[in-house]
């Protein structure tokens, strides 16, 4: 089975700063790759390159094995890669399923909004993800925060992505509610998505993930299947590892 | 096979029965027709001739100039931009018209073709420099509505040698042209413009675009979000182009009604109507901030602009008095919508 995304020692450079260099994974259908980095570590970069923002300008970027370079996000969502972002998911002030159907509008034969239908439709793709609003009429900004990035994540599976970009989808979140949209990445893989997630979090990323991919200063730190990594080692590796046992130490030295 | 039970996809039991007045608040036009109501029975307690068919020709064709441009201006506030140069362009569109049929003999038809064309390229160069440069459209057609202001006063005063440009009722197609622009209509023995068929068709055709199009959805998410739309496949540069070319066309319909009915127009014409424009759609709910508004609603802020200076007129008043009428509007149109704003855009964690 090819992969639906394969990157190989992918770099991007902005002028003299090099934003991102010879980093690689793949991402399968069902499963979910998580992308872990602190800030600056060229998470933002990679992602953008998949989801057809910027170019890559190093190395190979295949999608179903064809070897590949998007010039727009309309073209990457053409190739049925959606990307979810953090705080731009939605338009605040515009109501639930007219942010669902936002730039694929269901129309009747005579070219108006089939506003019914629209209605209607989303209601149901809401539930089919288990998620359940009172009214799809209310504005998308009275939602909370998760059930915002749950109406982008069920219009993308909705609209038939078969990659699923969810850029930090609960770094703003409480507990509880990046716990729910947790379960929707869940979700999403189980219908047979390839999902890539983007997180500072391992403690987000270790339940749902296939294979963990650490990025640091622009490089890959590390490459791994689950079943070559526990939690623990995750974290410790995200924390900068030796670099935080140090701090740790030198903390308990200003204590004492 | 089995046959699921699939419940009627019912109303949902959490939902009672919502108020009436949470059903109001969310509707933008609101606001603006409670405004108009009161200023209407205001103005026909107040004075006599208000409430005549006489008076309402004069206020409804007041409101209908401004109305067409108020509509348009409202569809590019929602979608997050300004046009300040949409007065002065209701005079470049008059003056093209003017001057290519008094002074180089162009038939009227062909003169308000070209005037067309002009307005639509200056519409589009508007948008393609706003988008181009990113710079707030504020800034941007500012400089345009300078650059209008001197066009006009300048070629006025090459073609003619004075800033006014006269003689319409000489060229060709003045009466078939006037009669589609500036022709009257009987209701009740009284004359009524047809520039108020105009303003009615246009909000009409406006808001049905706005409501129940694709692009209407559009417009709504550009100036919302316009990032997020694009992420999700809006054309956001080719629809906010679009909106100011609308303008454009708007402006060139006005300019088109003035010089016909009025067969002379002035260089300096149309300056300051920009902001009208601007107040009239914020009283019909439009937000500053775009992504919320209504074409209805902007076309009634008009309305209640076009009854209150005349009301004003009838009741005798110095119309000193209209500007203060209309700050104390604005302000009240400005916190409703905030408040508007505020209950949509609530956040919960």
């Amino acid at each position: 089975m090819t992969s639906l995304i394969e990157v190989e020692n992918i770099g991007k450079t902005y002028g003299s700063v090099i934003a991102l260099s010879d980093v690689s994974t793949v991402v399968n259908a069902g499963e979910v790759t998580c992308v872990l980095g602190d800030n600056g570590a060229g998470k933002s970069t990679l992602i953008k390159i998949l989801a057809g923002v910027h170019q890559h300008d190093q190395g190979s970027f295949r999608v179903e094995g064809e070897e590949i370079r998007f010039s727009s996000p309309r073209e990457a969502l053409d190739h049925g890669i959606a990307t979810v972002y953090q705080d731009l998911a939605v338009v605040p002030l515009m109501s639930v399923w007219r942010n669902f159907f936002l730039g694929s509008e269901p129309t009747t034969k005579f070219g108006f909004l089939d506003r019914k239908k629209g209605r209607e439709i989303t209601k149901k793709a809401l539930s089919d993800m288990g998620i359940d609003l009172r009214d799809v009429e209310q504005p998308v900004g009275t939602l909370s925060g998760g059930e915002r990035q749950c109406v982008a994540i069920a219009r993308a599976v909705h609209f038939g992505a078969k990659v699923l970009i969810l850029d930090e989808p609960t770094a703003a979140l409480g507990v509880k509610q990046a716990g729910v949209v947790l379960k929707y990445v869940a979700q999403a893989r189980d219908r047979g998505l390839g999902v890539v997630l983007i997180t500072h979090n391992p403690h987000h990323a270790y339940p749902v993930g296939n294979r963990f991919l650490l990025l640091k200063r622009g490089r890959a730190l590390g490459s791994y299947e689950k079943s070559e990594i526990g939690l623990e080692e995750l974290t410790r590796q995200m924390a900068g590892g030796a670099e935080l046992e140090a701090l740790a130490h030198e903390l308990r030295g200003v204590e004492a | 096979m089995t046959v699921t039970a699939q419940a009627p996809p019912a109303a949902d039991e959490r939902l009672g029965k919502p108020r009436l007045l949470d059903q109001l608040v969310v509707r933008p036009e609101i606001g603006a027709l409670l405004g108009a109501l009161l200023v209407f029975l205001f103005f026909s307690v107040v004075t006599e001739q208000f409430l005549s068919l006489g008076g309402a020709a004069t206020w409804l064709d007041d409101a209908s100039m401004l109305g067409i441009m108020a509509v348009a201006v409202a569809l590019l506030m929602i979608g997050g931009e300004f046009d300040l140069s949409a007065g002065v362009m209701t005079a470049s569109t008059a003056l093209v018209t003017a001057i290519l049929s008094t002074q180089l003999g162009l038939g009227v038809w062909l003169s308000l073709l070209v005037s067309l064309a002009f307005a639509l390229a200056v519409g589009a160069l508007n948008g393609w420099l706003v988008m181009r440069t990113g710079l707030p459209s504020f800034i941007v057609t500012l400089g345009s509505f300078l650059a209008l202001q001197g066009l006009n006063l300048g070629v006025t005063r090459l073609m003619t040698g004075s800033v006014q440009v006269s003689g319409m009722r000489d060229t060709v197609g003045y009466e078939s042209a006037g009669f589609l622009f500036a022709s009257t209509f009987q209701v009740g023995g009284q004359s009524f413009y047809v520039s108020i068929i105009w303003w009615v068709l246009f909000t009409v055709i406006a808001s049905t675009v706005l409501v129940r199009t694709k692009f209407g959805n559009w417009i709504f998410a550009i100036g919302g979000a316009a990032q997020s739309s694009r992420a999700v496949g809006v054309p956001v540069v080719r629809s906010k182009i679009l909106l100011f070319m609308t303008t454009a066309f708007a402006a060139w319909l006005v300019g088109s009604i003035n010089i016909l009915r009025y067969a002379s127009v002035q260089a300096n014409q149309g300056i300051g109507l920009e902001f009208q424009y601007i107040i009239a759609a914020v009283i019909g709910g439009c937000l500053l901030t775009g992504g919320f508004g209504s074409a209805v609603g902007a076309a009634i802020g008009a309305l209640i602009f076009g009854m209150a200076r005349q009301g004003i007129v009838y009741a005798g008043w110095n119309s000193d008095w209209f500007q203060l009428f209309l700050g104390v509007m604005l302000l009240a149109a400005v916190l409703v919508n905030n408040m508007l704003r505020r209950r949509a855009e609530r956040v919960k964690r």
